[in-house]
This record gives structure tokens, C-alpha cells and sequence, in this order.
């Protein structure tokens, strides 16, 4: 069962990372193949699992402020910054569709 | 050359100075750069606390039996005023706040952004393994070799912790902090033949280990025997509040025993870990270990672990969501690698990945994000979470009918030459290595 090149372009725009070529495509392929093997283990009335700590209660810290004031230190990290922002480019500005895109799946 | 032993003795007793030590470790790192273990060589930082080391010595107040010695740390660990890479474009020219490791710290060489291969895809280039260049290895290429290049014949370190093992391996420091999703830690030390420790899940802090998989990732401990491991676990384990995912049970940490009588000792042999493609001389050492338990008087038995041929197909969906989960945090806008593309911030994160992230990790992310699909995530992701609970349940039946121990090969087969691994696939080799460790870290 081939995956769509509808699924592929929808793939390319949640993850933001491109098939770049046919291997790409290829290898998505596989692991769907190879991840179909599952289907052979029986399952019912088997809970999934999340953790082996599943058991046990997460540690929860007092709600005290104990450490922070490190915004000049993690601002050195970004490389476009003005004062204390993280600058970006304009948002709410949707990836460009299928056709419109520089994607190897346009030739798809 | 034991820490816990020799050297720590060593130090205690004034035969041989931190400074020293840091220095002799300092020169063989660059005598040995043909190994290509170490990305980055904090060289002043490792001097410094080399010399805040002696001071404490010297006042008879070391902090420890740890104190002076020089420990490499994989590049997956955010370390203080260290550039933390993971061996990828991705994270390139980023320095990190975090702890800071024992002692000395240099930050070693590994596959990027950890995923599992033989250490050969990061950035930086591939790991060799320290045993490419012993006279056994040497004399037996000699005998097969048509190929008139030597320095091609190297053998790979494994992965992802390479770098980390190769350090050990090489006497380059004696000590590593790797990490182990799968087997990242114990694949490496058996291909380098040293000590490979995955702790359980939850004993050891993973706060400012570079998450692959949450659920499954440890740091891993590396070193020369396994009294130096119980002492470097001594010091690493237990409860963090950074890492709610650290147990909060006491931890008291301890020295190995000399175990001189065995006959207490149930020792189980998984049959399903004689698996396909597992070399007859892996296989004849495995059976030799269990007869050398068994003539001391252990009691040796045939147990099985259903599942286990499940596991790589579990881990595959499983850690492939993970990583698309994990991976979505590298945009380019707080930290690392950041793309030119200004247009929009949809665009300029797309091709921050796209220029950051190799083809390896590529894959992984778009594999993960199919199997988290609304359509998918039922069969995919919930059916692999419930062969999880599988798998883990083989060991827990196992442990409560009495066996103490299981005893397993850590690969299939000893560690390849370069040239004859980048032949195939980075899915398809980690798949076949990964089915004697990955059921492991499932059950934690």
C-alpha cells in the first residue's frame, strides 16, 4: 500500500523537513513496511505502555522560585535577537502548497 | 590502570599529581587524533580543575575517589562553557548552560543527534575503533589483506557512544559518560572491549542529556572494569529534582563484592538471544561464559523472552515518534543552526531543518510524525506501546521464577571494518545489532 502524495506533502508540513528525494520517499516507505510487522503480536486485553516508572508517582517540587534570571546567558545561544527578544520572521504566514514549493514531491 | 584501585590510589597517596594526570591525558588525546573520539578538548578548563583538584589533595579534603580524573563525556550532554554539537549542523556554534562534569571534561565524538549507527554519520567524521591499530588486528589483516591501503582496513568503534568507548578504550581518559536508547553505550564497549553500563531507567539524572527518547534514554557509563563502573555509578545515581523521571528511593552507593561463591546464583539463558545472524564465535564465548558459571556451581538454566523478536519493530515506531517529538525543538530561533530564509517563520524553521538535519534523522522524524498520524496513531503508535508492556513482562516473568541474572552476547558479530559497513543502509544495520540490547531498555 503506497502512501499518497497527499499524506507525503501533509508529512512534509507538520515535520517542516523535507523528503529531498526518492530515497526519501523510499525509506518512509520501509519503515511503514517494516512497522506493519506489529500487526502479528496480539494484543487484546493489553494495556500500552508509557513508562516503566508507570508505577510510581512523578516527584513534584515546592512551587518556590529557586533559580532563573539567566535571560542575558540563553540570549547569547540565539543568533537574531534585539534586547531581551528572540526576533523571527513574520508569522501566521502558511508554508506555501504543494505546487508552490520548492519540494522534489512536485515532480511526484 | 583501575581507577578504584591504581589510580585513585595513586592520587591519594601523592605518587602522581591531578595536573599530571590531566597532562598525560591531554597528550595522548593528541597523539591519537587519528581516532577522531573527541570533538572538543576543553583543555584549559580541564587543566583548571585539574589544578583545583591537587589543592584539595593536598589539604587531605579530595572530593572524592572520583576527584582528579580525567572523565570524556559524550557531545549528547550539555556541559558548562562546552559547545555541545551532538555531532550535527544542527547544533553547531551553540553554547549551553548545564552541570558540569566530574573533574576533567572534553566532549567526545558520536553519531548525530545520537541515533544509532556505528558512529560514522556525525559531521565531524567517523570514529575508529582503537583496536584498528593493535598488533593483533594488524597480523590478521596482513593474512586477508589484498587491499594495499592499510589505513583503510580501520574498524568501526560501533555507536552511538563511539566516541566515548574509543576514549576508554585508548587510555585517553578513564572514564566516559555515553548515553543508551538501545544500546548506544553497551554496543560501543563491546566493540572496544571495555565496560559498558546502561543503568536503570530512573536511577541516573538525565537533566542535560539531550532527549531522544524519553521514555527509554539513560546516560550510559563507560570504563576500564567494572569495579571503576560501581564507582562512577556511585557518584552518578540518585534522585534529581531536575529530572522528575529520577526515582526518589535512597540510593546508597556501593563497592562490587568478591563474589567467590556462586552457588547461589541462577543464571538464565535467554534462547531467543540466539539470534539470526549471531557469529559462531560469539556464540562459542557465550556458551563458554555459561560453563564457566556453571562449573563454579551457579546454577545455569534455559529461560525465554517471547517477545524479544518483537522488540526492534517496537522500538523502530516507537523511538521514531519520539524523535519527531523531540526533534521539533530545533528551529533555529533559541539556539544552534539557524537558516538565512526570512520570508516567513514557518519557511525559515523548514529550512533551519532542512540544512541542519542529516538523512538519517530526516527519516526518523518523517517516519515518526506518519506513525503519529490521527489516522495511524492506533495502530502504530498504541499497538507499539502495548507490545512494550510485552516485552517488559518477559523480563518481569522471568525475574520473579527465581533467576537472578540473564546472560547475553551485547552484538551479533565483532566490529567491521569501515569500508564493509557503509555498504548498507543506516536502518537495516542498526536493526540487525540493535535485537541484543533495544529489549533492555524497553523494560527499563
Amino acid at each position: 500500500q503506497e502512501v499518497t502524495v497527499d499524506v507525503l506533502d501533509h508529512l512534509e508540513q507538520l515535520a517542516l523537513v523535507d523528503f529531498r528525494d526518492a530515497e526519501g520517499v523510499e525509506r518512509l516507505q520501509k519503515a511503514i513496511q517494516f512497522a506493519d510487522q506489529l500487526h502479528e503480536v496480539n494484543t487484546d486485553g493489553v494495556e500500552p505502555m508509557d513508562s516503566v516508572l508507570e508505577d510510581r508517582c512523578l516527584y513534584l517540587r515546592e512551587d518556590d522560585v529557586t533559580e532563573g534570571n539567566c535571560a542575558k546567558e540563553l540570549l547569547k545561544n540565539a543568533r537574531e535577537k534585539v534586547e531581551e527578544y528572540f526576533v523571527a520572521p513574520p508569522g501566521n504566514i502558511p508554508l506555501p502548497k504543494l505546487e508552490e514549493r520548492e519540494t522534489f514531491l512536485q515532480g511526484f | 590502570n583501575a581507577v578504584r584501585f591504581q589510580v585513585a590510589a595513586a592520587l591519594k597517596d601523592g605518587r602522581v599529581a591531578p595536573t599530571e594526570l590531566c597532562q598525560s591525558c591531554l597528550s595522548l588525546i593528541k597523539s591519537t587524533k587519528f581516532l577522531n573520539a573527541y570533538i572538543t578538548v576543553a583543555e584549559e578548563t580541564a587543566l583548571k580543575q585539574a589544578e583545583e583538584s591537587e589543592i584539595r589533595y593536598r589539604r587531605g579534603q579530595p572530593l572524592g575517589v572520583l576527584d582528579g580524573i580525567p572523565v570524556a563525556v559524550k557531545d549528547n550532554f550539555n556541559t558548562a562553557g562546552i559547545e555541545t554539537t551532538c555531532a550535527s549542523n544542527m547544533l553547531k556554534g551553540k553554547k549551553k548552560l548545564g552541570e558540569c562534569g566530574v573533574s576533567s571534561v572534553t566532549s567526545v565524538c558520536i553519531c548525530p543527534v545520537c541515533v544509532r549507527s556505528g558512529s560514522t554519520d556525525g559531521v565531524f567524521g567517523p570514529v575508529r575503533n582503537p583496536w584498528s591499530y593493535s598488533r593483533q588486528y594488524k597480523e590478521k589483516s596482513v593474512q586477508k589483506s589484498r587491499s594495499e591501503d592499510k589505513e583503510s582496513n580501520w574498524v568501526i568503534t560501533g555507536g552511538s557512544s563511539g566516541g566515548s568507548a574509543a576514549a576508554v578504550s585508548s587510555f585517553t581518559c578513564f572514564a566516559a559518560l555515553g548515553s543508551d536508547t538501545g544500546g548506544s553505550t553497551r554496543n560501543p564497549a563491546a566493540h572496544c572491549g571495555v565496560v559498558g553500563l546502561k543503568p536503570t531507567y530512573g536511577l541516573i539524572s538525565r537533566h542535560g542529556l539531550i532527549p531522544l527518547v524519553n521514555s527509554m534514554d539513560v546516560p550510559g557509563i563507560l570504563t576500564r572494569c567494572v569495579d571503576d563502573a560501581a564507582v562512577v555509578l556511585g557518584s552518578l545515581a540518585g534522585h534529581d529534582p531536575k529530572d522528575s523521571t529520577t526515582i526518589q528511593d535512597n540510593f546508597k552507593p556501593f563497592e562490587l563484592p568478591n563474589l567467590t561463591d556462586v552457588s547461589n546464583l541462577s543464571i538464565g539463558i535467554p534462547k531467543e538471544y540466539h539470534a539470526p545472524g549471531l557469529s559462531s564465535e560469539i556464540l562459542a564465548l557465550w556458551s563458554k561464559a555459561a560453563d564457566l558459571f556453571k562449573n563454579a556451581g551457579a546454577k545455569v538454566i534455559e529461560v525465554s523472552l517471547p517477545h524479544t523478536r518483537y522488540s526492534i519493530v517496537c522500538y523502530h515506531v516507537l523511538c521514531t515518534a519520539e524523535v519527531a517529538s523531540n526533534m521539533a525543538r530545533f528551529d533555529g530561533l533559541e539556539y544552534g543552526h539557524r537558516s538565512d530564509m526570512n520570508t516567513s517563520t514557518e519557511s525559515m524553521y523548514a529550512a533551519t531543518r532542512r540544512e541542519g538535519f542529516n538523512d538519517v534523522v530526516r527519516g526518523r522524524i518523517l517516519s515518526g510524525n506518519y506513525f503519529l498520524l490521527k489516522q495511524n496513531y492506533e495502530n502504530y503508535f498504541i499497538k507499539a506501546q502495548k507490545v512494550r508492556r510485552l516485552i517488559a513482562n518477559d523480563f518481569v516473568k522471568v525475574f520473579q521464577s527465581g533467576v537472578d541474572i540473564l546472560l547475553t552476547p551485547t552484538t551479533l558479530s565483532d566490529a567491521v571494518p569501515y569500508m564493509e559497513f557503509i555498504k548498507e543502509d543506516n536502518r537495516t544495520r542498526s536493526a540487525q545489532d540493535d535485537i541484543l540490547t533495544q529489549a533492555a531498555n524497553m523494560a527499563g
